[in-house]
């Protein structure tokens, strides 16, 4: 088996990388965050509700 | 990209997380967050809390995309200006083009996901503030006007109107002197700066009003500016966002700061220079003091009457 020896280059971009994945991980717990809440507010209505009120 | 063209930057130039991080001028960053989240409790509809949360935070987002863009087209002065020589352009850290990419996607961002989380009202605001600041501000008038300060002080004066209408969805007459509060403060901040940093802004051939209309001109400024922002802070006292904890802070803080602009007026240069500048520095520093506690004490109000012991004066403005 080949174990490369990492590029000095991923050695020097570690943090900025590590800070993109927090990021991207944290927008996913918004979008998420979000979404439950607009979904279990009083005002909220499926698709198919609002084509029955119509 | 060839392995070659990927490895051009040496390690010390390697733009890390915190040199993107400062593209969003995190300093001016703190007065938007502080500002919108006021803005936003103090507005008569509740939202909940982790809306508002995403809406603070997509609001910050949008001011420092703007402050991203700002970076971007005015590298060059940067450059010039002591206090601004090691932003990542300047210090070589992020190329301009990045700063503009990074700039340009993040407002389309933020706006994107206020407008989702909120309402496109407050959505429709923040895009108009990076507009205003990134357009209107940086690349027309402050290198134009000597009235550059009074107009990007507009820019930063958004945040807590932006934060009401998240919550209502419109703008009342609270939301408006929120924003007349930041906006007639600016001016008189920024002078008093201009005014004991002297040849910062003439080396980069920025119009600051210090050198196109003359030190004395400036003090006469700030002391008007200051008896304008008094008439203004005090009137939000009788709104639905004021009260009596209010008027007391927005009293007694106007005075003060009368005081001092008075004082800034009647010197002149040599009185300034004999105690290097210490009626102007002192100014500068009750001015910082000034907006927190405007708005700290509208925060309180906002949180008294949310627990039902508000005492407003509402109503009568």
């Amino acid at each position: 088996m080949n174990f490369q020896k990492p590029h000095e280059l991923h050695e020097r971009r570690k943090g900025r990388n590590i800070g993109v994945g927090l990021v991207l991980g944290a927008l996913i717990a918004i979008v998420f965050g979000l979404t439950v809440v607009k979904v279990t507010s009083d005002g909220f209505q499926t698709p198919a509700t609002l084509t029955e009120s119509n | 990209m060839t392995d070659a063209s990927i490895n051009t930057a040496s390690a010390e130039n390697e733009a890390q997380f915190g040199d993107y991080f400062a593209l969003l001028k995190p300093r001016v960053m703190t007065l938007v967050v502080f500002t919108a989240f006021v803005g936003l409790l103090a507005a008569p509809v509740s939202v909940h809390p982790f809306v508002g949360f995403c809406a603070i935070l997509f609001i910050a987002l949008g001011g420092g995309a703007s402050g991203a863009l700002n970076m971007w087209y005015d590298s060059d002065i940067d450059a010039v200006m002591k206090r601004t020589a090691r932003r990542p352009i300047p210090a070589g850290k992020v190329t301009r083009d990045e700063a503009l990419s990074f700039g340009v996607a993040l407002s389309g961002f933020s706006v994107l996901m206020l407008g989702l989380a909120t309402n496109w009202f407050a959505a429709g605001l923040l895009a108009f503030t990076i507009f205003f600041y990134v357009v209107i501000y940086t690349m027309w008038l402050k290198r134009w006007t000597p009235q550059n300060i009074v107009i990007g002080g507009a820019a930063g004066a958004f945040p807590p109107m932006i934060g009401w209408a998240a919550a209502t969805g419109g703008i009342s007459v609270e939301s408006v002197l929120m924003f007349c509060l930041t906006f007639m403060w600016t001016p008189p901040h920024f002078w008093a700066l201009a005014l004991f940093m002297r040849g910062d802004y003439d080396n980069a051939g920025v119009p600051m009003l210090t050198v196109t209309h003359g030190r004395r001109a400036t003090r006469v400024h700030i002391l008007v500016y200051t008896l304008l922002l008094a008439v203004l802070a005090i009137a939000m006292g009788f709104t639905s966002a004021g009260g009596p904890i209010y008027l007391t802070v927005a009293i007694v803080l106007n005075l003060l700061f009368i005081k001092g602009a008075i004082a800034i007026w009647r010197r002149d240069e040599e009185d300034a220079e004999r105690d290097n500048f210490a009626a102007e520095r002192s100014f500068f520093k009750l001015s910082l003091l000034y907006l927190f506690m405007h708005f700290g004490a509208i925060l309180i109000e906002a949180g008294l009457e949310k627990f039902g012991y508000g005492l407003s004066l509402g109503g009568l403005l």
